[in-house]
């Protein structure tokens, strides 16, 4: 595989042979941060008019076709149509926490985006705790939530933000318990050393029965930590007209909107990083010229081929089932999957420790 | 270069978290109040990923920024917005405080200045997960097992008065 720190590298040593050693520090973290933004921006263009297609695809439309060849333009007239808009203020509400909100929802998402593997050396943030400060990099994102729902000084946004608040803590815990009994399997957290031992089978294949529970369970948490139908309640704009974020308005909405996208993208990413093998090719054992033409596939064409797939499951639950009730989204979670995801836990344990897996 | 690349990114966290820490005692909001303490919460995880202490960087941001702050937000919910009066009404509560934050500060002081930091002490690279792991479920010396089921038994008993408070008769 095409190692992408050769570059990085390369780069690094160019910068530090014409610049102070400080300055060229400097000017990796612009140029990283610049890349990343760059990259989570276009991904969640690419998943909106994605949303838009497979959402009409369900519901026997065409989607988008007026702008641009098959609608391609329509997002980026969207984007700057929400780029114009005035942000207006809101009386009576708190200025400070109302217009800090969107930051902090972005600020978590941003950095659990650049913790994601795209290729072979491909990654802004690899350190030996890898899945566990991807858990505590999102679990603030609820935060700013609350506070948005809280600072509009509007019904309608309040509870939205309280009914978030109830979901998002809950299922947070079965994220946990399904990374949990990965790593049990891997013996790991690093995401890069989490992606190399799936090279010779994907978690999913080696973990068999227990991996595969996990994957479901993930996959269903993983709705829900984003706030999509069917867990849509924060939100649910019959009821709510727009949940915690109906008094935002131009770009702080956009933030919440780009955050919501590419938060779905950061659960489909985590879920093809722990349980698909993130950017590692295909590989059967004992097909070894099959192995070898998977190879010429670069990584990043893996890692995103896998993800937009998981992505493809999320948005066809997305626009297949009804709304749930909030205690229907409660007792989902604490009475079913917190209980199958320790039981689970356990048998992957077990599995690990009388040598189950493959 | 390596030292003062440190020490600029170690006066922003300062910076931050002593602004921050001002902010919430002298704001008279309370979601304000809890909202600043997060940062206060975030300069201290900066300054454990500084030192290499990746865990406990990430147990900070994940116990209290993702944990402790939200349950305060939702304290603050629950109460209502006119019925927490912070504004100080008495003389002697002021005080009070005013005592009790300038011993505080005395102690830490007193703590800094008397405290040998050894340079060696600190690790200069990530400390693996395997040594973390070990220290907190090992029951030896400088291990940690009896603290930490210490710690669970307090939380199941927090959980069960909870539950008892909230049942319906």
């Amino acid at each position: 595989m095409f190692d992408f720190s050769t570059i990085t590298t390369a780069i690094d040593q160019f910068l530090h042979s014409v610049l102070p050693s400080q300055a060229a520090l400097l000017v990796e973290c612009i140029l990283v941060a610049l890349c990343a933004v760059l990259a989570y921006v276009m991904l969640a263009i690419v998943m909106i008019f994605m949303e838009r297609k497979v959402c009409a695809a369900f519901q026997c439309r065409l989607g988008p076709m007026r702008v641009g060849p098959w609608g391609l333009l329509q997002v980026f007239a969207d984007v700057f149509k929400m780029l114009i808009k005035e942000i207006i203020s809101i009386k009576n509400s708190d200025k400070v926490l109302y217009n800090l909100a969107p930051y902090l929802v972005v600020m978590s998402s941003v950095l659990t985006f650049s913790c994601l593997p795209f290729a072979k050396g491909l990654q802004v943030l690899d350190f030996n705790i890898g899945v566990f400060f991807i858990m505590a990099a999102s679990s603030f994102g609820v935060l700013g939530i609350l506070l948005a729902g809280w600072s509009s000084n509007n019904k309608y946004s309040m509870i939205g933000a309280v009914r978030s608040g109830a979901q998002m803590i809950s299922y947070e815990l079965s994220i946990g318990l399904c990374i949990l009994s990965i790593v049990a399997l891997s013996g790991t957290m690093q995401i890069s050393e989490l992606v190399a031992a799936q090279a010779d089978g994907w978690f999913i294949f080696r973990g068999h029965i227990p991996a595969f529970v996990a994957f479901i369970i993930y996959l269903i948490a993983g709705n829900a930590e984003t706030n999509r139908a069917p867990f849509d309640l924060p939100e649910a704009e019959s009821e709510l007209t727009a949940g915690f974020h109906t008094e935002y308005s131009g770009m702080h909405f956009g933030f919440f909107y780009v955050a919501e996208f590419m938060n779905l993208f950061i659960v489909a990413g985590i879920a093809s990083t722990l349980f698909l093998g993130g950017w590692t090719p295909l590989h059967i054992s004992g097909f070894d010229s099959f192995n070898t033409i998977m190879d010429y596939i670069p990584g990043v064409v893996w890692f995103l081929g896998k993800t937009f797939f998981v992505i493809w499951l999320l948005m066809w639950v997305r626009w297949t089932f009804p709304r749930l009730r909030i205690d229907q989204v409660v007792s989902l979670e604490w009475k079913y999957l917190v209980p199958i995801g320790l039981l689970n836990l356990l048998i992957m344990t077990l599995c690990v420790v009388m040598g189950w897996t493959f | 270069m390596e030292f003062s690349t440190n020490l600029l990114i170690f006066s922003g966290l300062a910076l931050l978290m002593i602004a921050a820490a001002m902010a919430a005692v002298t704001t008279s909001r309370i979601m304000r109040a809890v909202t600043y303490l997060l940062f206060v919460l975030f300069g201290t995880a900066g300054l454990y990923f500084m030192l290499h202490y990746t865990f406990l960087g990430a147990i900070q941001i994940i116990v209290y920024a993702g944990g402790i702050v939200v349950l305060f937000i939702f304290a603050a919910l629950l109460i209502g917005k006119g019925t927490i009066d912070i504004t100080h009404t008495s003389k002697l509560r002021y005080l009070a405080g005013l005592a009790t934050s300038f011993s505080g500060l005395g102690i830490a002081l007193y703590l800094i200045r008397n405290t040998n930091f050894v340079a060696e002490k600190f690790s200069s690279s990530d400390i693996p997960m395997k040594t973390v792991g070990t220290a907190l479920m090992s029951t030896g010396k400088h291990n940690y097992v009896l603290t930490f089921e210490v710690l669970s038994i307090l939380l199941l008993a927090c959980m069960v008065g909870a539950i008892m408070i909230a049942r319906k008769k």
